[in-house]
């Protein structure tokens, strides 16, 4: 079970959160083309590797926030709060 | 002392304490600290099982948790529990043990005649055999496996016993409790560290509570683990824990441990829990999971009296037990040795040590050797002899370059194998550390690490006892963060082993090694692995689920190795190129009732009251689960049967009124000054004119087009919505709400507050709900010209602030009054009582399914599944066309979702106004059509409407709303096609007069 260190409330288990996917997809306006509305729908990286990763406290706080995690071997190499950029570690994505 | 090959001042038994048991009907005495293993070996009892393929008679080749063979049943009704391994099974007294697998008897087994068979069952027989033809499957083939397949049988009356679960967090987790485990935790325990050391046995010791041989700090081996256990146990930062397996190795530390805790008692406390699981949280581990002794594969190396060497170290030294009278030593490996001479000493007589290495040296040969032990080097084992109890083994020498010549018999009634020690790699491979491979040992060790954990002593290749405590202490300083440790001085010890076979013996001839087990749980041959790779398997995980091997409940402890060296030899490739299959979880098989817990029974799940549940209760009802809820599903009067009762309850809803507990909707409450917007950009619908006091049924769909979840949403205020969601919907809709909110539309300023469990919900339904209703509601006008439908007050009945909707999902005049749930049911209980003068009838869930069907409203998951976009479903008209952006907006304009050809709800009327179809069938063109066809569509809803007086449905069929009036045919399992015809889905009242009256 994993270790998941709120950005609000500090570290808690696994079981508190709910996994939200990959994070910074950005929702396009509605005005945009089909094959661009379909990446944003369907099309995701599925990255071996740093993945930032969408995380919802909601067993907590609520709150959505965004972590950085290897997935080859999960561990977290940042988490932070939705609407910043994702921060530099080094690590290939 | 009983037991015939019980040896006298040997053993930790206790010799004061006879305990007495009963082993497939007969009376079995033992002492206490005796295993069921041990107390039949005291009585020269080897045979304890038959195998799950063959049927081959088994006894105990070790003496542990890595036990293949001797798995029986213990226990009785509701606490029998089937493979246990007998040698770890503690007796007491009035202790039940079954052998398994045999037919009649363990000693004459019907199922052995598979043996005969063995040829003709090679790797992937089932694969290749049972394949065709392909109706003997269900009638031939699957009866005789499911028959012959699986060991042991399930109980069968429900477990009286309960199973805890404890989450515990410590700095330093000490998996193992043998000499690297104590000294690693003494080392973090003296720095103050919060440690957790366990082990699976009854005692501490591991490796030496079968050494008798060496001295620390001038102290006997045991000697020392006493006086260690007791400093660890005077440190309070300390927890021991016995009977303990490290089972499970979660990511970020986190580590299962099962805890056996009355199994061993005769007499247990009842409100002990049977075992608890224990879900550590460490912030670093260390693994001093030891080695295990590996098997050699040869003829008939499973015969009972066939065993490892350190098991029978372990039987003499702990247990005082002599595994036989002579006995027959093979090996590759300096360890086995010892136990020749301990035995020796013990008085069992040593045929002989064959040695497979050309030039056996070093003090432990020539101790053996100045005993007076015959030791034949360069010598192999080429068969054992015997059936129910190994009688011989014929050793044959091997020459240059491996060539086997001709054997002789030696007769013995123990056979004592060693091929040398296989580190457990288990805990540190499902914590996924990488493995190397080690030339020098010829084995694996744990390569690097990618959680916070470090293996000590045998489990990384380091064997000497020095050597161990050193690293032992090494780790848990590293751990804990120290520099300075206990030291202690060996005054005695073996030097480590060197050498070590994997893989099968070599033969003399064209052995087939048929019956040369590699896998002894499975049944698993070296013939067998050597076919799989011959028939194209290279990769090993691929040469384990083909053969099995290693797919057993040991996970393959004693077995992996020399599957692995066997497709090492027939590839010609070295063992590090072909890899180790995944080490899975758990390490030691784990009882169902442990992982269940406390998660059983009432217990397994919340169960949901709505606030007139004990109304409904009081008053008969027939309850259905909805979710978590527990829903009234209709109120059966006397004599009533399900269909009756729903056809009055519907009756009287029509007729007169209704009163239904609709308390488990979903409901939010949006606020704030951004509210408006934040609705108009949730929905598809447009809620910016909408007015206070007016609701609007409203309609979610994801950013994919397709509905999600549907309900009334009424505006208390300008900046104030009263949401309501789907019974089930409700924790979805928020979490999608807040989801949008927090990480889409930042800039705006709305609060969104989960109310369902604040507001019930007492729907009053029916043409005279408002006469019942308007002498309540405490100086409220409710009159049509007042409160038309779809509108809402806020006011109070009775005191009781309430907010009062004038919605319907029955399709007559219907209120939903919402009053705070601690208050709801003496507001229930008073709209009861001023009905009961105008018909008033409480219905359940099943008539209000019923009335919403004769008005076609649509049930979100009923008619939906995922791929349905509001206009599939009739609600086109709900969506906005003005708005510029919605969730789902971009995607209901894809040209796909607009196709002629989607499924599209309908009502469907069956020919027959009596015949019923069944939600789920699928509707297809012509009444005979030969399979496989498409179908047109397929049923979701279907009941019979006491109003219309016949059966009525809901469907969704391909480009449904142009073919209103068609023909259709549901195919039925039993009879002939019913032919439907499709209409419009509203069956009652399609103008509403009766809604808006
Ligand atoms: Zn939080």
């Amino acid at each position: 079970m994993l270790l998941i260190d709120c950005p609000y409330c500090g570290p808690r288990a696994e079981i508190e959160f709910a996994y939200g996917g990959e994070a910074h997809i950005v929702r396009p306006a509605a005005d945009v083309s089909e094959a661009e509305w379909e990446a944003f729908l369907y099309l995701r990286d599925n990255t071996k590797g740093v993945l930032a990763e969408r995380w919802r406290h909601s067993h907590g706080c609520g709150r959505f926030f965004n972590a950085l995690r290897d997935t080859r071997t999960d561990r977290f190499l940042a988490f932070y709060e939705i609407g910043t950029p994702r921060p530099e570690t080094g690590e290939a994505a | 002392m009983s037991g015939v090959f019980r040896l006298a001042g040997r053993g930790r038994i206790d010799p004061s304490r006879p305990v007495a048991f009963r082993f497939d009907g007969r009376l079995i005495r033992g002492y206490a600290g005796d295993t069921v293993a041990s107390a039949l070996l005291a009585e020269g009892r080897h045979l304890m099982g038959r195998s799950f393929k063959y049927h081959r008679p088994r006894g105990p080749v070790s003496a542990g948790s890595d036990e293949p063979n001797a798995l029986i049943g213990v226990g009785e009704g509701g606490r029998y529990t089937p493979n246990l391994r007998a040698t770890q099974v503690e007796i007491h007294d009035g202790l039940v043990a079954v052998s398994q697998n045999r037919a009649p008897s363990l000693r004459f087994d019907i199922g052995a005649l598979n043996t005969l068979a063995a040829p003709l069952l090679p790797a992937g027989f089932y694969y290749k055999t049972f394949m065709w033809p392909r109706g003997f499957w269900d009638k031939v083939y699957e009866p005789l496996i499911r028959r012959a397949a699986g060991l042991g049988r399930a109980p069968e009356a429900p477990d009286p016993d309960h199973y805890a679960l404890h989450y515990a967090h410590c700095d330093v987790l000490v998996a193992g409790g043998g000499p690297a485990g104590l000294a690693a935790a003494l080392a973090a325990g003296r720095m103050g560290a919060r440690v957790i050391l366990c082990d699976e046995n009854a005692e501490f010791g591991g490796s030496l509570l079968a050494d008798a041989y060496s001295r620390i700090d001038g102290l006997t081996a045991m000697d020392w683990v006493a006086r260690m256990v007791a400093e660890l146990e005077r440190l309070p930062n300390v927890q021991l824990l016995t009977r303990c397996s490290a089972f499970h190795y979660g990511p970020h530390n986190m580590v299962a441990l099962n805890q056996r805790l009355t199994d061993h008692l005769a007499m247990p406390p009842a409100d002990m829990p049977r075992e608890r699981i224990w879900q550590v949280r460490a912030r670093e581990v260390v693994l001093a999971a030891g080695a295990l002794e590996r098997a050699l594969v040869f003829e008939g190396n499973d015969r009972p009296g066939i065993m490892l060497a350190s098991a029978a170290r372990t039987y003499l030294h702990r247990y005082g037990v002599a595994c036989g009278r002579k006995a027959v030593v093979v090996t590759a490996d300096d360890a086995a040795y010892r136990v020749a001479l301990d035995l020796a000493e013990a008085g069992v007589k040593i045929a002989a040590i064959a040695d497979l290495r050309p030039v056996p040296g070093g003090t432990l040969v020539e101790a053996a050797r100045a005993r007076g032990i015959r030791i034949l080097p360069a010598t192999t084992i080429q068969r054992a002899h015997g059936h129910l109890r190994v009688t011989g083994a014929e050793l044959a020498p091997v020459g240059e370059g491996g060539a086997v010549g001709k054997g002789r018999a030696v007769a013995c009634d123990l056979v004592l194998m060693s091929g040398g020690f296989t580190p457990s790699l288990h805990l540190h491979s499902q914590a996924r550390g990488a493995l190397r491979f080690d030339d020098a040992l010829g084995v694996y060790l744990p390569g690097e690490a990618i959680e916070r954990v470090r293996s000590a002593g045998a489990c990384r290749g380091v064997f000497a006892l020095d050597a161990v405590l050193r690293d032992g202490v090494a780790a848990g300083l590293a751990a804990a963060g120290g520099e300075n440790g206990p030291e202690w001085r060996v005054t005695r010890q073996d030097a480590p082993g060197t050498g070590g076979f994997a893989g099968a013996l070599p033969r003399r001839g064209p052995g087939h090694l048929a019956l040369a087990f590699v896998d002894f749980q499975n049944d698993v041959t070296a013939k067998d692995v050597k076919l799989a790779v011959r028939e194209g398997f290279r990769s090993i995980e691929h040469v384990k689920r083909y053969t099995t091997t290693g797919m057993a409940t040991d996970q393959g402890k004693g077995s992996n190795v020399n599957a692995l060296a066997i497709v090492s030899n027939v590839l010609g490739r070295r063992p590090e190129e072909i890899g180790l299959t995944t080490y899975r979880p758990p390490y030691t098989p784990v009882t169902f009732g442990a992982f269940a817990g406390h998660a059983r029974g009432d217990q397994f799940d919340p169960l949901r009251l709505p606030p007139m549940d004990g109304w409904a209760r009081a008053r008969g009802a027939v309850f259905e689960d909805v979710g978590q809820w527990r829903r009234a599903r209709y109120f059966p009067r006397a004599g009533e049967d399900m269909a009756a009762a729903v056809a009055r309850e519907c009756r009287a809803v029509r007729s007169a009124a209704g009163i239904f507990d609709a308390s488990t909707l979903g409901k939010i409450e949006v606020a704030g000054p951004d509210a408006a917007e934040f609705m108009n950009r949730f929905y598809v619908n447009a809620w910016t004119k909408l007015g206070v006091g007016k609701c609007r049924y409203g309609l979610v769909c994801r950013d994919s087009g397709f509905v999600y979840d549907d309900g009334v949403v009424g505006r208390i205020a300008a900046d104030r919505f009263h949401v309501t969601t789907t019974t089930g919907g409700a924790a979805g809709v928020l979490n999608m709400m807040e989801d949008y909110l927090q990480t889409e539309w930042a800039d705006l300023d709305v609060w969104l507050t989960s109310v369902t469990e604040q507001w019930a919900v007492i729907a009053l339904q029916g043409p005279r709900a408002r006469e019942i209703l308007a002498p309540l509601v405490d100086g409220l006008d409710i009159s049509a010209a007042s409160m038309p439908h779809m509108t809402l007050r806020e006011g109070s009945i009775g005191g009781v602030p309430m907010r009062l909707f004038r919605v319907s999902f029955t399709g007559e005049l219907g209120y939903e009054i919402n009053v705070p749930s601690g208050q709801a049911r003496a507001v229930w209980d008073r709209v009861w009582q001023a009905g009961a003068a105008c018909g008033l009838t409480p219905y359940g869930t099943e008539a209000m399914h019923v009335l919403r069907a004769e008005k076609g409203y649509l049930i979100v998951g009923q008619e939906t599944d995922g791929t349905m976009t509001p206009g599939d479903v009739g609600c086109g008209w709900a969506v906005s066309k003005v708005k510029p952006d919605f969730i789902g907006k971009r995607a209901l304009a894809l040209p796909a979702m607009n196709a002629p050809d989607r499924l599209q709800m309908v009502g469907v009327l069956t020919d027959d106004p009596l015949s019923m179809l069944e939600e789920g069938m699928q509707l297809v063109a012509a009444a005979h059509i030969p399979a496989p066809t498409s179908a047109e569509g397929h049923v979701t809803s279907s009941y019979f409407s006491p109003a219309l007086g016949r059966s009525i449905a809901l469907a969704m069929v391909k480009g449904g709303r142009g073919r209103m009036g068609t023909g259709l045919y549901a195919p039925c399992l039993d009879g002939p096609p019913l032919k439907v015809t499709l209409v419009d889905p509203v069956f009652y009242d399609p103008e509403g007069a009766r809604l808006n009256g």
